[in-house]
């Protein structure tokens, strides 16, 4: 076996292993942290596909930003020890149901796509780097790229109005 | 051919990591030096020669202390937090260009740990990582100080990491490459980033003090309101790491910094003493040695940016955390927007002009 | 506030400035213990058990000292003198047993002001060494009592005396108090 193959065979174990880990591990701040630990793996597997772009946004966004947001917010939950609260098993079965569903429709999803072997003489190693990103960013999909920044700046602005202090009332 | 380039990396690595330790290590030392003498003192002067033997001397103390584990702590995280902020810290100092190449043997080996073609972004993800073993410390202390240290560290890094990304886009757009490699190869020439990124600078420079929890923006660790923040719990070599991991961040920073703004290794009449050196020693011996001079500019610049981080230190309050937060998100973040409109602006329409006008 | 000072620029380039004079700035620093500062005429030291000139010890082990010590500090036992000792003790009863516990004692010099005798003193030229045993805590008679070879005598009241006495010491004209080495 080459070492590229291994070493993506080791990764994508340590993907799984890291995914599973955050739905098992009982307490929140485990599942956050292995959370960022499958991040951090997602990431190995952008860099063997030759994408450091993505790799470093995924590091830098998710791991670095919302993660840590993740964490903030599930540590100011547990100041105080909460136990194990019993779930009671109308939502357990609705979990699994829920659960299950997604499940399957992805499942069906990817049974049916083909994946179009790449040909290696059309094949272009560098076309997961940033200059090519741009390029494809900037020319072929810029309306849907200017969309999604309008709709990141209206979720902002929401969430600036949400947070805005009303006339009369007072945080501190 | 693959494996000595292997051992060539590996060895550039182990001294980038061997002198990014050692330096962070004299810091310790010059930030109690500075601090005596800015407040009229001498500083440590007993351990060796003026102190100099004063860093072995703390760690000795540091291995020698009691390794306390409080009893309702998550013992693994809590091993790990102060684990994970040296890791963190270690990590940023892989991609920074020290010098130009080395040649040896016909081979030329670059002064660089990592060439990576997203540097700055590599080094910026670091930078995201770092608050990380801040924050895991500061949870697993099982401490309402330490917990809120962790917060107070995790939101100020967040904070700050939006102005710092945004000012660092203005250099992006004038170096259009995100290889620090690159980004100093362009300021060849008196050609440094400063002149053109004065209000960047200032950001980036604010934020990265912000990014390292240094004063004025050390809130995580506030002793007056927080016992001592996230490292409440630690003692002995655990807490050595976590105060080790601020002095590297720093001199990590402060190497960017110069690489950045200030042309990393570049430095004026550079070309001439490059040509005096090749024709006075031949191709070989002249280029190595310039390029020692110039790694030796590079460390002279970045060892005065920590000097810098010292001398504020020792000058200014710290802030409060509200002033801190408005500071970050009302005035930086709109600045460096700012900055990046000025910035296209000038390299859309006044770099062709300026150019049409020198030719 | 105007423009100026909200930028805060300014004011923190002028702060720097000012840390950056002191940086350059002469240092006061005494580098202790290889240069002591001379510490005034009435600094509070190490106790002293004064004889008179006939060599005879002065305290009488009224207990006065030991009333007025605020932090009970002083101990001692009472012995009669007997016929022939009379070289020894300048008073028909005089301290057999007379101890300072150095951790207690807090050095206000009340002691000193209680005794009728004018027995006990704090040097002003010697300090209490550093401790390394809980032994060498309580000081006895041994360390307390003065030397006739060598006897404390305090020339200087004023700052201005003790100045002029220290040049005459350093030129070697005034040789009558010279530290002891503490045991
Ligand atoms: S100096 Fe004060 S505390 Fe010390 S023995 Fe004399 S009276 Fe007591
Ligand atoms: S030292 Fe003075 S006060 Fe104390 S017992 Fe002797 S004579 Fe009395």
């Amino acid at each position: 076996m080459n070492p590229t193959l291994s070493f993506f065979y080791f990764l994508s174990f340590l993907t799984v292993l890291s995914a599973l880990m955050v739905i098992l591990s009982k307490n929140p701040i485990h599942s956050v942290l292995y959370l960022i630990l499958t991040f951090f793996t997602l990431s190995g597997h952008y860099i063997l596909l030759n994408a450091q772009f993505l790799a470093a946004v995924n590091i830098i966004v998710y791991a670095g930003a919302i993660m840590v947001l993740f964490l903030f917010v599930i540590m100011f939950l547990n100041v105080k020890d909460i136990h194990e609260e019993a779930k009671n098993s109308l939502t357990k079965i609705a979990a699994a149901i829920v659960g299950g569903t997604v499940f399957v429709i992805l499942f069906g999803a990817y049974r049916k796509t083909i994946i179009a072997p790449a040909d290696p003489n059309t094949f272009d190693s560098q076309v997961g780097m940033i200059e090519s990103l741009g390029k494809l960013l900037f020319r072929e999909y810029l309306l849907p790229f200017e969309l999604a920044s309008i709709l990141l700046l209206v979720a902002m602005v929401g969430a600036v109005m949400l947070g805005k202090r009303e006339i009369g009332e007072r945080h501190f | 051919m693959e494996l000595t380039e292997f051992i060539i990396k590996t060895l550039t690595i182990l001294v980038v990591f061997v002198l990014t330790l050692v330096i962070a290590m004299y810091s310790t030392w010059g930030e109690r030096k500075v601090a005596g003498f800015i407040q009229d003192r001498m500083g440590p002067n007993r351990a060796g020669p003026g102190g100099l033997l004063q860093p072995l001397a703390d760690a000795g103390k540091m291995f020698f202390k009691e390794d306390f584990i409080p009893a309702l702590a998550n013992k693994w995280l809590f091993i790990s937090g102060p684990s994970l902020a040296m890791l963190t810290a270690l990590l940023a100092s892989a991609v920074i260009p020290f010098g130009s190449t080395f040649r040896y043997g016909g081979a030329e080996v670059v002064l660089q740990g990592v060439e990576s073609n997203i540097g700055i972004l590599y080094v910026f993800g670091v930078v995201a990582l770092g608050v990380y073993g801040i924050m895991i410390g500061g949870w697993a202390s099982n401490n309402k100080f330490s917990l809120l240290g962790a917060i107070r560290a995790a939101s100020q890094n967040i904070s700050y990491e939006v102005a710092m990304g945004l000012s660092l886009i203005a250099i992006l757009m004038m170096s259009s490459s995100l290889s620090l490699g690159d980004i100093v190869a362009q300021q060849h020439g008196g050609n440094w980033n400063i002149f053109y990124q004065p209000l960047g600078f200032i950001i980036f420079l604010t934020c990265s003090f912000a990014e390292c929890n240094r004063v004025p923006f050390d809130l995580p660790e506030c002793e007056t309101e927080l016992v001592g923040g996230y490292h409440t719990e630690y003692g002995s070599m655990k807490l050595g790491f976590y105060l080790f991991a601020e002095y590297i961040n720093m001199f990590v920073s402060s190497a960017i910094i110069s690489v950045l703004y200030f042309g990393g290794y570049n430095y004026p009449g550079m070309d001439w003493v490059y040509n005096q050196l090749t024709a006075a020693l031949g191709t070989t011996t002249g280029h190595n040695i310039a390029t020692l001079i110039g790694t030796g500019v590079f460390f002279g610049k970045a060892l005065f940016f920590i000097f810098f981080y010292m001398w504020v230190r020792w000058t200014l309050p710290r802030f409060r955390y509200d002033q801190l937060m408005n500071l970050g998100w009302k005035k930086l973040i709109p600045l460096a927007i700012f900055n990046i409109i000025i910035t296209g602006a000038c390299v859309l329409f006044l770099k062709p002009y300026i150019t049409a006008l020198l030719n | 506030m105007t423009l100026m000072e909200r930028a805060y620029l300014p004011a923190i380039a002028t702060g720097l400035a000012i840390t950056l004079k002191h940086f350059f700035a002469k240092k006061v620093t005494i580098q202790y213990p290889e240069v002591k500062r001379y510490l005034g005429p009435v600094f509070r030291g190490r106790h002293i058990l004064k004889r008179d000139e006939d060599g005879r010890e002065r305290c009488t082990a009224c207990g006065l000292c030991a009333v007025a010590c605020p932090a009970e500090a002083i101990s001692m036992v009472a012995a009669e003198r007997v016929k022939g000792e009379e070289t020894l003790y300048r008073e028909e009863k005089y301290a057999a047993v007379y101890e300072v516990n150095m951790l207690r004692c807090i050095f206000c010099g009340l002691c000193e002001e209680a005794c009728p005798k004018q027995a006990v003193y704090l040097r002003h030229d010697e300090f209490i060494p550093v401790f390394n045993d809980r032994n060498q805590v309580i000081w006895g008679k041994d360390l307390l009592v003065e030397d006739m070879n060598n006897r404390y005598t305090r020339e200087a009241w004023t700052k201005e005396e003790a100045h002029i006495l220290d040049r005459k010491r350093a030129d070697g004209e005034v040789t009558n108090v010279i530290p002891r080495a503490i045991p």
